[in-house]
């Protein structure tokens, strides 16, 4: 794990908040995976003291940590099918599940959303990406509400594949008001 | 007088688990908090927490504000007073209270001081407009009574306070205009600056306010940059619309009471100015008082209850409720390395080392 711990956030994601490219690569799932199927993508930069996700994880496939300042790592990507466990569970929403399998032209992503109105199964909403510009429309397939409301309700959307690796939030219209 | 083994002067995330602890040892324990509730600024925090299970991390903030709450008015080793401001510590052990109906007197054989820590005030022209709120305001107008501020707002800090009030201003249906960091780069946590990027807000690292706009309310704000000697560079002022000003630019310990009861200070600018010396048991130059939570040092809230668990058995210990204690304390002390060691923890491993150096000053 040595390298995970060498590993730091690019000077421009600590001077933005926006992960660069250099950053993104890190956590990019191969292509071969993906064209598997569904996973989790950690978008965990920095080493702070959170161990979560791989406590969450049911299947062995985030890597139990060693020391809590570990970044989370996917050594088993093939574990993962995408059940985001992690994705609710993660305190710093930073994880989201891709699955370029859902249909021919379009990508599945399952991301945490902490807003109100939630949206509604089958719901056009504004597909963002991670600078919260509209970069186009996403349809809701799905919204898991926690039966507790402190816990974190989660959106599947799909978008167009070759926004898969763009969206990473949705705008509700008429949205305000904390989940 | 009223006596009790071991007194806590605050009932924020630090005081509660030093109680807990000290109570679970069998001591006899009394919480004083002067506010009206349990929980300190836990109440008001409704994301979720960092750190591991064991400090629940994945948690909200108001849920644990309201499990620690729980047990410690399920404990009958605990007296709760709230309302209650404590005025003064008098070298016999003695704590001067102001109650709700009355001023009395407390003996503790241990005082352990969990008081908190103040919001800073940011220094720039008009800031006394109407509209200018430190962020634990903003917080308990949203979180506790359910009032917005304001309409369209600017943050100045992107520290995790500055960073975390953003979303749940946004949460409360907010526009946040744009948040303002004058150091070059963002110092709380990357993953609550990428929320707030990817819900639209940007982040201008190394800009501040140079002055509020607006002459009976804020109506706006001129910013400007600052250079790498954080001096402000003439010609890059711009003007950004909002009618609130929420500044989340650090805390200082609030440690007046240690001050008064003589405790050995020291300046120590990585936890946040004066500080109580105090060594690994939390227990201060004073043999009797003990010190935790951001009064000790301003950390996450997470250490914040591990370190009040600490003074809570080291205090109780020192009273001979020692059963099982050091394989606790070893725990607790286990936690809380685990806690600082990573990078984000480097400040406060270099401000306790700066401590025990004595630190600047006296």
């Amino acid at each position: 794990m040595s390298a995970e711990k060498e590993r730091r956030p690019s000077d421009s994601l600590l001077r933005t908040g926006l992960p660069a490219a250099e950053d993104l690569a890190v956590v990019r799932p191969s292509d071969e995976r993906l064209a598997r199927g569904a996973l989790a993508v950690l978008e965990c930069f920095q080493r702070i003291p959170c161990d979560p996700c791989a406590s969450s994880c049911r299947r062995g496939a985030i890597a139990p940590f060693a020391d809590i300042n570990d970044l989370p790592s996917m050594l088993e990507a093939d574990k993962c099918n995408g059940c985001a466990l992690c994705v609710a569970r993660c305190p710093g929403l930073a994880i989201f599940v891709i699955d370029l399998n859902h249909s021919p032209e379009e990508a599945l992503i399952k991301l945490a959303y902490e807003f109100l109105p939630l949206p509604e199964k089958d719901q056009v909403v504004a597909a963002l990406d991670r600078e919260g510009r509209e970069v186009g429309r996403a349809r809701v397939i799905r919204v898991q509400r926690p039966r507790d409301k402190a816990e974190t309700p989660v959106v599947w959307i799909s978008v167009p594949k070759d926004l898969a690796w763009t969206v990473r939030n949705i705008r509700v219209e008429g949205n305000h008001g904390a989940q | 007088m009223r006596s009790v083994e071991i007194a806590v002067v605050g009932a924020g995330p630090a005081g509660l688990s030093a109680a807990l602890s000290a109570a679970g040892q069998g001591a006899s324990v009394a919480i004083v908090e002067r506010d009206e509730h349990l929980g300190g600024q836990l109440i008001k925090q409704t994301h979720k927490f960092f750190g591991s299970s064991r400090q629940e991390a994945g948690t909200r903030g108001m849920v644990i504000a309201g499990r620690l709450s729980e047990a410690v008015r399920g404990n009958a080793g605990i007296d709760v007073r709230l309302g209650s401001t404590v005025l003064g510590y008098y070298s016999d052990r003695v704590l001067y209270l102001e109650e709700p109906d009355r001023l009395s007197k407390l003996k503790a054989e241990r005082t352990i001081f969990a008081t908190g820590a103040a919001e800073r005030m940011l220094t720039f022209g008009n800031n006394d407009r109407p509209g200018v709120y430190g962020a634990g305001a903003v917080q308990t107008l949203m979180n506790v009574h359910g009032v917005r501020p304001g309409r369209r707002v600017l943050m100045v800090g992107a520290g995790n306070i500055g960073l975390i009030v953003s979303y749940q201003l946004m949460q409360a249906g907010e526009e946040v205009a744009a948040i303002v960091e004058a150091a070059p780069r963002i110092g709380g946590y990357l993953v609550h600056a990428a929320k707030v990027r990817r819900a639209g807000v940007p982040i201008r690292t190394g800009y501040t306010v140079k002055e509020a706009v607006g002459e009976e309310s804020v109506e706006g704000a001129v910013i400007w940059r600052l250079d790498e000697k954080w001096r402000p560079v003439p010609g890059t002022e711009e003007r950004i619309d909002c009618d609130v000003i929420c500044l989340a630019t650090g805390l200082s310990p609030l440690t007046e009471l240690m001050w008064q009861a003589g405790c050995r200070m020291a300046f120590v600018p990585e936890l946040g100015g004066h500080v109580p010396w105090h060594d690994d048991d939390l227990r201060t130059s004073v043999e009797d008082i003990y010190v935790a939570g951001d009064a000790s040092g301003v950390e996450e809230a997470s250490a914040a209850m591990v370190g009040g668990r600490i003074a809570g058995l080291a205090a109780a210990r020192s009273l001979g409720h020692s059963e099982g204690v050091e394989e606790r304390l070893a725990e607790a002390r286990r936690e809380l390395a685990a806690l600082r060691a990573g990078p984000t923890g480097e400040k406060i491993r270099r401000g306790l080392e700066r401590l025990q150096q004595g630190g600047e000053g006296r």
